[in-house]
């Protein structure tokens, strides 16, 4: 066992006066780092519940080969082929199988890329039952329960030599020149997508990157089931939201959004309103917000520069879940925030400047040097700094007290710096308000020093207030107490104190 | 600022209820009405200025159900109802739950025209919102109002079940399945039949695992409410299904609520149903499916009809149950290790040497530590059928192996279990074999570790006795006071507090104490202090004259160390050893020994506090005799002890005499 050898360098050794077995891994309590490394994850659990009556496959003929009359026949009974699972937890079961089904995939997936006229109509049903028995399955319980996606492995799928040539094969099919929406929509309809949604929890990336391309296509091609998606992933993003906290393909969902977006018609629809406020903007309070900001910062933006009016909405939203807490988060946020104000109407921007720069104030005094960092780029931002000088009879009063203050108090060299330079700014912007502030500064500030001062004294007069209390209050209750004595006491009980000599503050110890 | 808020909200729900009690308020009727008018506007100013702070609103839905009593009583609390009823549907989780947690309270408060007046239109309002928040809320208020309004009414509540049950928002469908189980009980037994089923058969069949799973939940419930000859054309179709879901989760679900719907659906069909069903979730191709269900393998045999319970367990679970003993996942092995064990009793000593004791066998070799640890802990069930010797040999091996696991908190869990084996094994099994284990531990590099080991022989000296301790541990542990280790003799100091009680006086005094006191010179300032720790630790233990001549010089020594902490823990012994004692002691009073303990304490001078409520106490309680004079004049000479507090003595020991 590893723990029980010795450490080359360990100081003592137990010199204990009984005899321990072990005794010798025992030094002097060596700091032994228990940390290993991580176990990489390289298998993972089969999605499939295996068939025990598993069919025996036979090669079939090349589609390449076949005459141009049994063409269709011949990929007919491909797909067929392909709807037989394997189980690749057991990476030796039956690779004959295995191989031949691999074989037809990537013959399915050419002939579907390259050739013309070969999707024909009673192909739809068999390709698309083809998919789904491959693709569609109960994503297995995570190996990890605490799987954190920005430090650990994910599990990867085990089937994917199979899965990623059907994931081919179904994108092929939808660009496919040949591919008709109209015939396609009656295999392709709304528990199909549901099911594909489903999907996008899997852990394993390169199933999420083929997803989204995929569901991007059914999007683009099958306009009937616009809404329904819009309205699937909007639960899912609730879900995410209000109960699970746990749904892995956040980001992929969120680019296919960020697309659709783009897409919407003028004047929004109060249905596409409704989604920014009520599950946009409120994603932004996952825990796991890091994994997917990026593209959630891109939808928002979009949102905006579609319509200029949503902008106070988005604004406010940002606001009232601003990290209260978690820094790393909290710079996520002011990139947005910077994102925004980089395409925001002037108009816009003036209706919300001044919570904005409160918090923005905030966040420049925050003793984490990244986030008041963050904050004081802003100035290095062009179009910002002018919208800034455009409304700095509002924003500088609002952001000068903490400027000054964080520039005499911050333990950071760069935020200090940072901060002078911003102050510069200011200065060149409207030196006579600057000079203005900076006066009424110094008098708030002698102004609150008096203020702190008469508190303290005011606490100190309490105190000793509190103190002539008690020692009156004792007083009167020995003087009390004396009172009864005398008035009660009987005479022997008199003769007994009478006995007593009067206490000495210190007398000689007693001799017994 | 929000926190501010929470604060009054609850400040708001206290002080007014003190205003209640005392019985200030509600002189008349119309003060009542004035005074709940002016409660609704509170509310409402709360309400409107901090609606945007999700904590705020949670502490207000939770007060708001307390309120009744401020609004004027059962005949007013209508109107906590609208702004409950607008939390309800705010889109935080937590929130919203409070809030219909706080409607379901004061519904019961409603007359029942109330009921149907104002309270029965808020929840049709609810279940017909527009965003799914409201409806979602609405589910859980259903069958609270059920039960107290007229048929009319009642008809319509169903239909809104219904339309909920069918809703296009999963969040809504989960909602409503969740709850209906509880709404199938207030509903009368010909709706069950008529509404109930078809909903759970839906509900059971939802094209999302996350609705169909929570319709195993309400299984049980309906189950128990429908007859017998009812289940098996209701109920069973759609259990079986959930059995055999294509969703992991909702059978994992069934693993997990197996023993209830055993329970509820009875023993015959348990006999003919479940038992093939158990057989294979604990066959099942999900670990976690296989785990739950492994989980339940005790309780399942335990409920199986007692008739052929033996022939079932034979024949079927112990079969598959062997195959999880072998199983790859670790989870689901010691799901297994943690109820096997009760297997024992209820197949009887036979059956159990034969078929289980290879499995427990089995088990105790698993390569996963907590295998066996599930095993070692669950001895006793064993232990009572066939006698823990029987496992002895086998267990050896186990027991050191965990005690020597790289993981420290299998070492731990294995330390706990020590004292338990011990009284199984017995002493000699425990001398021969076990022993040299637990002085090991005490010299573990995890503090954790040597802090149980010390525990634990505290509990083995209770076991096995003083003399016990003296022949094998003591002179153990006291070497290690030799060690050149500073942490090894801090752990003889740690041993010491823990077993001089157990072990009694004498061996406190005669062997511990010298090697405490000899271990005040010790040049590792943290084992000076523990030192002083130790001494005040077990000063109960040793008699008046060893605390005298030997305890306290060396507390004496300790108080001026060069250590601000010796010196900090020696102070705190001192004036300890003075609470315990003027606590204890002094109390069974033995005035000379009073006295001579004064004297001793009063001896350390103006350096210690004394705490002069106790000194009152112990001679108030006391009989004082006519030594009083003696111990007033010994006392007169602690600094701190005032002249008032003194008189009050005189005072005392006068009234004893």
């Amino acid at each position: 066992m590893e723990t029980t050898k010795l450490p080359p360098s360990s100081p003592s050794s137990p010199t204990t006066s009984f005899s321990v077995p072990s005794a010798e891994k025992v030094d002097g309590f060596p700091r032994r780092s228990m940390r290993r490394a991580r176990q990489r994850r390289s298998h993972s659990s089969s999605q499939f519940r295996y068939q025990s009556s598993q069919v025996e496959l036979t090669p079939l003929p090349l589609l390449k080969d076949a005459p141009v009359a049994e063409l269709h026949d011949l990929f007919c009974k491909k797909l067929q082929q392909c709807c037989v699972l394997f189980d690749f937890l057991d990476c030796v079961a039956d690779l004959k199988g295995k191989e031949i089904k691999r074989a037809a995939l990537n013959e399915l997936v050419e002939s579907v890329a390259t050739s013309r006229g070969v999707l024909i109509e009673p192909l739809y049903p068999e390709a698309i039952k083809m998919i789904s028995v491959n693709i569609f399955r109960t994503l297995p319980p995570s190996e990890n329960p605490e799987f954190d996606p920005e430090e650990d492995e994910p599990t990867l799928e085990a089937s994917w030599p199979h899965l990623q040539l059907v994931y081919e094969f179904f994108l092929r099919f939808l660009e496919s020149p040949d591919f008709q929406p109209s015939m396609a929509k009656r295999y392709i309809d709304q528990k199909f997508v549901l099911q594909l949604l489903e999907l996008f929890d899997s852990e394993d990336p390169r199933e999420r990157e083929y997803l989204k391309t995929i569901l991007h296509r059914v999007y683009g091609k099958l306009l009937g089931l616009r809404a329904y998606i819009r309205k699937q992933i909007n639960n899912i993003f609730l879900r995410f939201i209000y109960e699970t906290e746990h749904f892995n393909g956040v980001a992929e969902l969120l680019e296919i959004l960020g697309s659709i977006i783009n897409g919407f018609a003028l004047p929004l629809k109060a249905e596409h309103k409704q989604f920014l406020v009520r599950v946009l903007i409120p994603l932004h309070t996952a825990k796991s917000l890091s994994i997917f900001h990026a593209q959630l910062a891109y939808c928002v933006v979009q949102f905006m520069e579609k319509d200029a009016t949503v902008t106070e909405f988005i604004i406010r939203g940002l606001l009232k879940y601003w990290p209260k807490t978690c820094t790393q988060k909290e710079v996520m946020f002011l990139g947005e925030i910077e994102e925004i104000l980089d395409v925001i109407e002037p108009s816009q921007f003036i209706r919300i400047q001044e919570p904005l720069f409160k918090q923005i104030a905030a966040c420049i005094s925050s003793p984490h040097f990244q986030v008041a960092e963050r904050a004081l780029y802003f100035w290095n931002n062009e179009y910002i700094l002018s919208l800034i000088e455009e409304n700095c009879q509002v924003i500088l009063p609002l952001v000068f007290a903490t400027l000054y203050r964080v520039s005499k108090e911050h333990w950071n060299q760069t935020i200090v710096s940072l901060i002078y330079n911003v102050l510069k700014t200011f200065m060149e912007m409207n030196s006579k308000l600057f000079d203005d502030l900076t006066a009424s500064y110094k008098v708030e500030k002698q102004k609150e020093l008096k203020r702190e001062r008469e508190r303290s004294e005011l606490w100190r007069g309490l105190e000793e207030y509190e103190e002539r209390r008690m020692q009156m209050l004792t007083e009167a209750a020995r003087n009390q107490r004396n009172l009864q004595e005398r008035s009660l006491a009987s005479p022997r009980r008199q003769l007994f104190v009478q006995k007593l000599p009067p206490l000495p503050c210190k007398a000689a110890a007693p001799s017994f | 600022s929000s926190q501010q808020h929470q604060e009054a909200v609850h400040h708001c729900a206290s002080s007014r209820c003190g205003e209640d009690s005392h019985g200030k308020l509600y002189k008349n009727d119309t003060e009542t009405q004035l005074y709940s008018l002016k409660m609704y506007s509170i509310i409402h100013i709360f309400y409107n200025t901090i609606y945007d702070e999700d904590e705020v609103l949670l502490a207000l839905a939770e007060q708001l159900g307390n309120f009744t009593m401020l609004v004027g009583g059962p005949e007013y609390v209508h109107c906590l109802l609208p702004p409950l009823e607008s939390l309800a549907t705010v889109e935080e989780t937590v929130v919203r739950d409070k809030a219909v947690e706080s409607l379901r309270k004061i519904s019961q408060e409603h007359s029942p025209v109330d009921l149907e007046v104002h309270f029965e239109p808020l929840v049709k309002r609810l279940a017909s919102g527009d965003w799914f928040t409201s409806r979602t809320s609405a589910c859980g208020l259903f069958s609270v109002c059920y039960p107290r309004v007229s048929s009319t009414v009642k008809a319509e509540i169903r239909q809104h079940f219904r339309t909920l049950c069918s809703d296009d928002t999963p969040m809504v469908r989960r909602a409503a399945a969740s709850k209906l189980g509880e709404f199938a009980k207030v509903l009368e037994p010909e709706y069950v039949k008529s509404d109930i089923i078809s909903l759970f058969t839906a509900l059971a069949s939802d094209e999302q695992d996350s609705v169909r799973l929570l319709a195993v939940e309400a299984c049980v419930s309906i189950a128990t409410l429908l007859p017998q000859e009812d289940l098996e054309t209701l109920v069973m179709p759609t259990l079986r299904q959930a059995a055999e879901d294509k969703s992991w989760r909702v059978r994992y679900m069934v693993a997990d609520k197996f023993s209830e719907l055993q329970k509820a659906v009875g023993s015959e069909i348990t006999k003919n149903d479940l038992v093939p069903a158990f057989q294979n979730l604990l066959k099942d191709c999900e670990a976690e499916v296989r785990a739950a269900a492994a989980n339940k393998v005790k309780e399942f045999c335990e409920n199986l009809p007692e008739d052929n319970r033996e022939q079932i367990i034979m024949t079927h679970i112990l079969p598959c149950v062997k195959e999880l003993v072998s199983d790859t996942n670790q989870h689901v092995k010691s799901a297994l290790a943690s109820v096997i064990m009760g297997l024992s009793t209820i197949l009887g000593k036979d059956n159990t040497i034969e078929h289980l004791l290879p499995l427990f066998l089995a088990q105790l070799k698993d390569e996963c530590p907590e295998v066996r640890l599930n095993i070692i802990s669950n001895l006793d069930c064993v232990n009572e059928v066939i006698g823990i010797r029987q496992l002895s040999q086998s267990l050896l091996p186990a027991i050191v192996e965990l005690a020597e696991d790289a993981k420290w908190r299998v070492r731990l869990a294995i330390i706990e279990y020590m004292p338990l084996l011990a009284g199984q094994l017995g002493v000699e099994f425990f001398d021969e074999k076990l022993n040299t284990l637990c002085m090991a531990w005490l010299i573990d590099h995890v503090y954790a570790i040597r802090e149980a080991a010390t525990c634990n022989l505290m509990k083995l000296v209770e076991k096995f006795g003083a003399e016990w301790a003296q022949n094998t541990i003591v002179p153990k542990v006291l070497g290690m006071a030799n060690d050149p280790n500073y942490l090894h003799r801090m752990t003889t100091l740690f041993c010491i507090n823990a077993l001089s009680e157990a072990c009694g006086q004498e061996i406190t005094t005669k062997q511990m104490l010298p090697v405490v006191l000899k271990m005040s010179n010790d040049q590792v300032a943290n084992v000076r202090f523990n030192v002083a720790k130790s001494l005040q630790k077990i000063g109960p233990v040793l008699d008046s004259n060893a605390l005298q001549t030997e305890v306290k010089p060396v507390l004496e020594k300790l108080a001026t160390d060069s250590d601000m902490d010796v010196k900090y823990f020696a102070q705190e012994a001192i004036s300890g050893m003075f609470d315990f004692l003027l606590s204890t002691k002094l109390l069974n009073f033995n005035s000379l020994n009073f006295i001579f303990l004064l004297f001793f304490l009063c001896s350390f001078g103006p350096s210690i506090t004394i705490p002069n409520q106790r000194l009152q106490d112990g001679i108030c309680h006391g009989t004082l005799s006519n030594q009083t004079l003696k111990v007033i004049a010994c006392l007169s000479q602690l600094h701190t002890f005032t002249s008032s507090a003194a008189s009050s003595f005189v005072l005392c020991g006068k009234n004893t005499k």
